[in-house]
């Protein structure tokens, strides 16, 4: 897709005064984080589970092409087809590939960020073929041609009322008198006109929350069991992943389970969870005919060994998200990307270039909240200043900024200079702030567009203190006894 | 180094304090007095880094890192009113200096010793309640550094519940971001006013009459956006109320208001 990431700054003007958006993300305060709180409350060796999680990826990354080739084996051994590819133009073709030998009209799918990441949708319209987003809120975005606003919550943007609206617009057949208001009409209505894709369907295809080595499986976590539907219904299940999907053992699989909704939804385990390894066999009841697994790189082999290189421990949770008070002011499509959030913050740059996503980094105080809820123990922070760090080598940050910076620092490495400006400073902004504190200053419009700054408070402390006071009103007042 | 029953203490007062606000630095001169240590405030000190650091600038930020090591090594502790800049100094500048045999034990060092001021007096000072008097009621707000990079919570809650006449209420988001985040706040002040009406608002529902908190940036923010919003909520620095000092004017409040 298009990123409107370079327009972030609007964006996210724009976002603070959407009115429904405000409203939607309001609602995620109290919601997500409470009850992860609660779920990791309930269960004692959680820190201990995320550490583990961390180990086992972090393993994993360190040993990626000896599972990936074991990966591979068990797929082909169970009777599924790997496909490798570099770039998402790639993964796009060989899509498009399996679909057209199979002489697919309808693709159903279930929610795949990967998918996402690769625009698949717009890619097979184009070739003739009907993409059908399953997930209740990916379907409600297909409908209105959005990109998804939250990993694990793709339509959290929007109101009830605004997925009538669009329910009305997009299905011809709907009854202009039938109520809409309740959730649970939404719910029956779209449930009615996804039953019929999935029986129709062709090709199912879905993400992979997880792919295991020791077995050649892929999970698939769903609240909606649309994933199921969606892998043992049509003829041909493809399964679309990135390399850094990969687990060990189905072992490892169950502890990284354990985190996951935990962190997610405050859950303790997704209502669906489940295991799908190769094509149906001889004494399955169900099942597909074929089963392919494309394997994605785009970008991902430039990360490791790369100061990102932990970001791929990241399971999509959206736990950092749900915490962090950006994204709760924004709302994801301020990013302009797939991802959003601190993840996407960080991820981003990596796939579409650190001079389009070079606001992102930005935005954010760095206050740590994201990296103390993440299940994986990804340290956000630290890779957002990583960022900044190489936008500021590359010269992408502006010159004036730059400028700025290089002058104060300048003066912060030379303490005698240091100490006469800010003496300087204070005399003068002293003689004009008599009332405590400025509604507005010129140079500091920034501050003081949104607040007062308060105003110095006589001599600094390093001449008061050394020097004595100079009819200034802390050193003063010390002097009176007023203070003891 | 002497590490008999006088600690020698370096005050790192901070750029901020030292501008904006020096009731906090001889705040903290008290406290630390009073605590036993002998106090010394260098005057070559100028600011940790921070903007430099969190700016991607690198070259500076080490600069300026070597500067502070340099004037602030004979001490016994480092001590820094503010879990930002003491965060800084006590997380950051091992990594600057990851990559660099001369440095790399200078800055451990640095950082092993140095202490935000209120958990340095509880965690190391072990220090007994004093005998500060504050007539109000007062909500707290973890600064982000200090809560998520010290681990700086229960500390200024313990001496804070120990002022006499003072009531300590909790406000629900008190470990919330107020949005100062630095440049941040100046880079996006559209997303940093709409977090700190939402800290504002969750210190309103708290019913304090102050609010307190251990970092400068985030009570300038606080302050300036309550002032601005017409709300009558003083801020201050928790070491401003345990020094006993709340006779001076609350942040952006004018002396002829005393």
């Amino acid at each position: 897709m298009q990123s409107t990431s370079p327009n972030f700054k609007q964006n996210a003007k724009d976002a603070l005064k959407d009115d429904p958006l405000q409203a939607a993300l309001g609602k995620l305060t109290n919601g997500f984080p409470i009850r992860r709180l609660e779920a990791a409350a309930r269960l004692p060796e959680f820190e201990d589970l995320r550490d583990a999680a961390r180990d086992i990826k972090t393993h994993v990354l360190e040993n990626l092409d000896l599972y990936l080739e074991a990966y591979e084996e068990k797929v082909i051994e169970s009777g599924g087809h790997v496909h490798w590819c570099q770039t998402a133009q790639d993964a796009r073709e060989t899509i498009l590939k399996i679909c057209k030998d199979a002489n697919a009209k309808t693709v159903t799918k279930s929610k795949s960020m990967i998918s996402e990441e690769i625009a698949v949708n717009a890619f097979l319209e184009e070739n003739g073929i009907e993409p059908v987003e399953t997930d209740l809120g990916e379907y409600i975005i297909q409908l209105r041609d959005e990109p998804p606003s939250h990993i694990i919550a793709p339509a959290i943007h929007l109101s009830k009322e605004q997925v009538a609206d669009t329910f009305r617009e997009a299905h011809d057949d709907l009854d202009q008198d039938r109520s809409l208001e309740e959730p649970r009409a939404l719910l029956e209505e779209a449930r009615a006109k996804l039953r019929t894709k999935f029986l129709g369907a062709d090709v199912g295809l879905t993400g992979a929350n997880m792919l295991i080595a020791e077995t050649g499986t892929n999970v698939l976590v769903t609240n909606e069991g649309n994933a199921d539907l969606t892998n043992n219904l049509p003829r041909i299940h493809i399964v679309i992943a990135s390399i850094e999907k990969i687990v060990p053992t189905l072992e490892d699989a169950t502890t990284i389970l354990r985190v996951l909704a935990r962190s997610a939804t405050g859950q303790d385990i997704s209502v669906y969870t489940t295991f799908c390894t190769g094509p149906r066999q001889a004494k399955d009841l169900d099942g597909p005919e074929e089963y392919h697994v494309v394997l994605l790189d785009n970008g991902r082999t430039d990360m490791i060994g790369s100061e990102f290189h932990e970001m791929l421990r990241c399971i999509r949770c959206g736990a950092c998200l749900n915490h962090c008070p950006v994204y709760k002011s924004v709302g994801g499509h301020a990013y302009g990307w797939v991802y959003s959030g601190p993840m996407g913050a960080v991820l981003i740059p990596n796939l579409i270039g650190m001079e389009e996503a070079q606001h992102l980094p930005h935005a954010s105080t760095l206050c740590g909240k994201c990296e103390s809820v993440c299940p994986m123990r990804i340290p956000l922070p630290k890779m957002l200043r990583k960022w900044r760090e190489k936008q500021f080598k590359a010269e992408i940050t502006a010159k004036t900024a730059r400028w700025a910076l290089k002058g104060w620092a300048w003066l912060a490495k030379n303490p005698k200079l240091y100490r006469m400006t800010m003496n300087l400073g204070v005399a003068v902004l002293g003689q004009f702030a008599p009332r405590g504190r400025f509604k507005s200053l010129p140079l500091a419009k920034g501050w003081t567009s949104k607040r007062d700054l308060a105003s110095p408070a006589g001599d600094t402390f390093l001449t008061q203190y050394h020097n004595g006071p100079r009819g200034d009103q802390s050193g003063d007042l010390i002097r009176r006894g007023k203070i003891r | 180094m002497s590490h008999d029953a006088s600690p020698r203490v370096g005050l790192f007062a901070t750029c901020l304090v030292d501008l904006m606000r020096p009731a906090v630095g001889f705040a903290s001169v008290k406290l630390l007095e009073d605590a036993g240590c002998v106090v010394e405030v260098p005057m070559a000190q100028t600011c940790c880094g921070q903007p430099a650091f969190n700016s991607g600038d690198t070259e500076d930020s080490q600069d300026i890192a070597r500067q502070v090591i340099t004037t602030f090594e004979t001490y016994d502790y480092v001590i820094v009113p503010s879990g930002s800049c003491g965060g800084m100094i006590k997380c950051h500048y091992p990594e600057l200096f990851e990559d660099d045999q001369d440095w790399a034990p200078r800055a451990k060092a640095m950082a092993d010793k140095t202490y935000e001021l209120i958990s340095f007096l509880i965690d190391i000072l072990n220090v007994s309640p004093n005998a500060a008097q504050f007539d109000g009621t007062v909500t707290y707000h973890d600064s982000c550094s200090g809560l998520r990079e010290l681990e700086i919570k229960d500390q200024p809650r313990k001496l804070l519940n120990n002022v006499s006449g003072l009531t300590l209420v909790e406000g629900k988001e008190a470990e919330t971001c107020c949005g100062f985040g630095g440049l941040f706040c100046v880079k996006y002040p559209d997303i940093s006013e709409k977090m700190v009406d939402a800290k504002v608002d969750d210190i309103v529902a708290s019913g304090a009459d102050t609010v307190v908190a251990g970092d400068l940036g985030c009570l300038m923010n606080i302050s300036g956006r309550m002032q601005r919003r017409g709300i009558d909520i003083k801020a201050r620095h928790t070491a401003e109320i345990l020094a006993d000092m709340a006779d001076i004017p609350a942040i952006g409040e004018p002396v002829d208001e005393v």
